[in-house]
């Protein structure tokens, strides 16, 4: 890899790529971020190589393996090109068929397709609903680069963005268009980025630094992991171009350690650009110098909080510190420091490259852009999202996330993460913007969408986020640390049937003073998912507190669970599943649990097929009594045990 | 927490001798000039080659970087990635995430509590099994998620678990 | 040295640019209540007892007054009831774990704990820490684990070295008493780095 002194030299590189690739030649992309590879991408990606090899197809056909494809719910992801023939759900033994009939005879197999819900076949990603919808602006390269390989990024169009900031734009200029573009923090403050670098660049001194967070604390989002494993140098050429107009010689990346592959491919990204002298000193020979350094996270979500990282990065506990001075004045040792989140800076090269003009023709007025969530939870379509700003969370969850699994009802979406808070039903036509969010009592966050049906029980919600905050508070100071266990320990209470009146008056009397006096905007909005979900959901509260009765029937010491005898069908298989034998029951007879010997565990209410749905959870009222022992089953017409 | 490796090494690990124990954290220090910023990072690696952060090895940080002691076990004792007492040589995590969470993973670490006989951030007396959770893996398809040395099992049931953890030696 | 203007409680105060809010207020003889300042010591801004509400061009906010510095022009109010409601709720939250606290508490007009906890009769004010680090140099002493679970500790190395038995300059810093008590300038069970550690348990 010979060092590029010029962006003529990137240019005559990048079409050296090109003429080596022949667009039309066949190339089979194998999803490789760390869902799919939980799903055992490797071994498929393993499979095409030597069924490739072994029909001789190795000059002809290409082997990607790529970052996340964004389809998480039906991976193995595999996207054939140049056709864009999308298969889902891949596994190794269904790889000899894809060579020999799709690769040699150029045909489908069709098991492999998405099906609608007419049963009508879509063969392409993008006529596959859960991708039509997006606007894939950022995230959408994912399928066509490896990231351990900058050539694919450099035959996309990579590092052209750099090359226009360092010899056609001033840093000034550079500043100008991201300020115009209006793009604001990803990370979930929303900050007008080119306003915080223009703080920085103002701010006294000559050493500044600039940081990408990578931390993504959020739990349920992971959408930074998945940019950064896919594209790392998306992001390292926003960072270096940020870097130019702020005047920062050296960066830091700050990624958290349950990220290995991230980390991995990041450090790998920097080696390689370094070695085409895209970084380091005397980038693309413009005479401007910049190099990064990969810091790990150590297991702390606090640490993610600006300050708190800038503190880490010095070698310190990286705890949030309570001054009034802006980070991006006095930050790393005390010098100008400007972060920003993962998908902001990646964000950034297609600013310089397609103008600010076009970026504010897309999104709403304060909110401009697009957005990339996690869509997890209780929806059918999993995974990553980009939409345009201003999309509406009702078609998020519905159009692209194919609606609630299992036909259940939806019941709140959660944004925000554990800042956020959780929207009803009566709130889902709102659209997805920074201020629209907030003004709701939630928060567009960092990404996070997670989706909650029937099944799902509010007060366990806010307990489930109480209690992580409580894990994860640096334990500094008293309103954070003391008011959220006081908090956790309410909530508990109230799921453990043991919740008081005046309760839901004392969450919000401690809430207003965590909020108000929080050192850090961890404490800060803590409440949140307790205050919106006691707005929201008063009903669940006041069921839990004053009848005892977990609606949805989640809170174990409120729930037990009955199995319907006139439902029951002997299939036997909540007995053999039930993990300490407390049921009786045989062929042809109606099971039936004893309640004193249960545990609440639910796997009875998970096994039993869906067409009986015998397992009901009963709550707030008495177990019926059970049938007598050696009670014979009602047979439904056509059904079987 | 997933300790920081996906893949962890296959086999078993040897338990290091005190010697081997502070010529790799030399070796790792010096890898770091010294440097006192990287304190953490130099933690990190300790942690990854011993399983835990031996007490000679913190001494040995604070005298070569000048960092008083104090400050290596505040650090120490504040990250969860960090373990001040050998950990098992199996580790189960599972993830506690939101998405997992609103999907049962409550019930699953239930489970795996009853199986293995210890709560989150605890390790067997026999030294086998150390539980962690952690916060989001990024496969929320498959959530519930518990990963066992380095592989992904979306949600198993009571009976799966016990034969994950009967097969571990 | 700069000066600015600026009104705490009603009185005009004038106060060298670079000072905090508590300090210009101390000087002007108002007295902010705190617990984890201590002049000698760098502001630490945890305890959020000194918080004040202050308001500038018709904006208002809630900050600490041991870090806030002053500024031309701003309004400082040192007791309103939104701060009073403030520190109530701190005092009653303290004293779920420092029971010690209540004397001090019915000051507030507090006579009945609401909350329980782990009492530790430690408010993790962090004046034994950062004393020994900042004025004495000996880093006898730190914080151990985060959240609810942080703790001060005694460094067992330098306590073995028998620095803390001459020195004893903590005791006099801690609010609640807890440094003098426990230790007794010799006795460090319980209290000591690997005491907090091995409580983590090994089943």
């Amino acid at each position: 890899m010979a060092k590029l002194k010029s962006p003529a030299d990137l240019e005559k590189k990048r079409k050296e790529i090109l003429s080596q690739r022949d667009p039309n030649k066949p190339c089979v992309t194998i999803c490789s971020g760390t869902g799919c590879h939980a799903l055992g991408s490797d071994k498929v990606a393993e499979a095409f190589v030597s069924a490739i090899s072994q029909n001789g197809l190795k000059a002809r056909v290409d082997v990607r393996r790529t970052g996340c494809h964004g389809f998480c719910e039906r991976g193995p992801v595999v996207v054939i090109f140049p056709e864009g023939t999308c298969y889902l759900g891949v596994k190794p033994a269904d790889v000899p068929e894809v060579v020999s009939k799709t690769l040699v005879d150029k045909q489908l197999v069709e098991r492999l397709l998405y099906k609608d819900s007419s049963g009508k076949t879509l063969a392409h990603e993008g006529d596959i609903p859960f991708y039509k919808f997006q606007s894939r602006i950022v995230f959408g390269n994912n399928t066509r680069i490896d990231p351990k390989n900058i050539d694919d990024y450099i035959a996309l169009g990579g590092y052209a963005a750099l090359a226009k900031s360092l010899f056609k734009m001033t840093p000034q200029k550079v500043m100008d268009e991201v300020k115009r573009s209006n793009l604001r923090g990803r990370g979930g403050g929303g900050f007008p980025a080119g306003v915080k670098w223009e703080t920085t660049r103002d701010a006294p001194g000559d050493i500044k630094y600039v940081i990408v967070n990578a931390d993504e604390g959020d739990p349920g989002a992971f959408m930074d992991r998945s940019l950064l494993e896919g594209n790392p140098h998306s992001v390292l050429e926003g960072l270096i171009i940020g870097a130019y107009a702020i005047g920062s010689h050296e960066g830091f990346i700050y990624v958290r350690q349950e990220y290995p592959l991230a980390v991995e491919n990041t450090a790998k990204a920097l080696e390689q650009a370094r070695k085409y002298g895209l970084l380091g000193k005397n980038i693309l020979g413009s005479g401007f110098d910049f190099d990064v350094k990969i810091h790990r996270g150590a297991g702390a979500f606090v640490s993610g909080e600006s300050s708190a990282l800038m503190t880490a990065i010095e070698g310190k506990v990286g705890e949030p510190r309570p001054k009034y001075i802006r980070t991006a004045v006095s930050g790393i040792w005390e010098r100008p420091s400007n972060l920003n989140n993962v998908e902001t800076w990646a964000t950034v090269p297609l600013i310089i490259d397609r103008g600010s003009d076009w970026f504010t023709s897309i999104g709403t007025k304060g909110s401009k852009g697009t957005k990339i969530f996690s869509l997890v939870g209780k929806v059918n379509n999993t995974g990553l999202v980009e939409v345009p700003m201003g999309m509406k969370l009702r078609d998020i969850i519905y159009n692209i996330g194919g609606g609630i699994r299992q036909n259940k009802k939806f019941k709140a979406v959660q944004t925000g993460g554990p800042s956020g808070g959780c929207l009803p039903e009566s709130l889902l036509d709102l659209p997805v913007d920074f201020d629209e969010l907030t003004k709701a009592g939630s928060m567009m966050g960092s990404g996070g969408m997670i989706v909650m049906d029937e099944d799902t029980c509010m007060v366990d919600v806010a307990r489930y986020f109480l209690n992580f905050l409580s894990d994860e508070s640096c334990g500094k100071c008293v309103p954070c640390r003391a008011g959220i266990e006081q908090m956790v320990e309410i909530l508990n209470r109230i799921c453990a049937g043991k919740g008081k009146p005046g309760d839901i008056e004392l969450l919000e009397e401690i809430s207003e003073v965590t909020r108000d006096a929080s050192l850090c905007a961890l404490g800060q909005t803590a409440p949140n998912p307790v205050l919106s979900t006691i707005k929201y959901f008063k009903d669940e509260y006041k069921a839990h507190i004053e009848r005892q009765k977990c609606p949805a029937g989640v809170c174990k010491a409120l729930t037990s669970f009955y199995i319907l005898p006139d439902k029951c069908q002997a299939c036997q298989i909540c007995l053999k599943n039930c993990p300490v034998e407390a049921i009786s029951g045989g062929k042809n007879l109606v099971h039936i649990i004893d309640q004193a010997k249960c545990t609440k565990c639910g796997t009875c209410y998970e096994v039993c097929p869906e067409r009986f749905s015998a397992v009901a959870k009963i709550s707030g009222e008495p177990v019926p009594t059970p049938v007598p022992a050696g009670t014979e089953v009602v047979r439904k017409k056509g059904q079987q045990g | 927490m997933a300790r920081g490796d996906v893949k962890p090494a296959k086999g078993k690990t040897k338990i290091a001798t005190k010697e081997q124990e502070t010529s790799s954290t030399e070796q790792i220090i010096e890898k770091h000039n010294s440097d006192k910023s990287a304190l953490i990072q130099i933690l990190l690696e300790i942690q990854k080659q011993n399983r835990w952060l031996p007490h000679s090895s913190l001494m040995l940080v604070s005298d070569k970087l000048g960092v008083p002691l104090s400050q290596v076990y505040r650090v120490a004792t504040f990250y969860k990635a960090f373990s001040l007492i050998p950990q098992g040589r199996h580790l189960f995590t599972v993830c506690m995430g939101t998405a997992c969470h609103v999907r049962g993973s409550p019930r699953l670490l239930d489970r795996v509590e009853d199986t293995l006989k210890i709560k989150p951030g605890e390790t067997s007396k026999d030294q086998k099994f150390t539980l962690e959770t952690v916060n989001c893996l990024g496969c929320c398809a498959l959530g519930p998620v518990m990963v066992v040395e380095g592989n992904y099992h979306g949600n198993p049931s009571p009976k799966e678990v016990e034969k994950l953890a009967a097969a571990c030696d | 040295m700069k000066k600015v203007k600026l009104n705490i409680d009603g009185k005009e105060v004038e106060a060298e640019e670079g000072k905090t809010l508590l300090e210009a207020a101390r000087a002007a003889g108002i007295d902010i209540p705190t617990l984890c300042y201590n002049e000698k010591l760098a502001p630490y801004g945890v305890c959020r007892f000194c918080t004040v509400e202050i308001s500038k061009g018709g904006r208002s906010r809630l900050v600490v007054s041991c870090i806030y510095n002053v500024e031309e022009g701003l309004t400082v109010k040192t007791a309103t009831p939104k701060v009073i409601k403030i520190r109530k709720m701190l005092l009653e939250l303290m004293l779920a774990s420092s029971p010690i606290l209540l004397e001090t508490a019915k000051q507030y007009g507090i006579d009945k704990p609401r909350f329980q906890s782990e009492v530790t009769q430690c408010i993790l004010c962090g004046q034994c820490v950062r004393y020994c680090a900042e004025v004495k140099g000996a880093n006898a002493i730190t914080f151990v684990g985060r959240g609810v679970n942080r703790r001060v500790a005694f460094v067992d190395e330098v306590v073995a070295k028998g620095v803390c038995m001459d020195c004893r300059q903590c005791y006099g810093l801690c609010p609640t008493g807890k440094i003098p008590r426990e230790t007794d300038g010799a006795y460090f069970e319980g209290i000591k780095v690997s005491d907090v550690i091995s409580r983590k348990k090994t089943k």
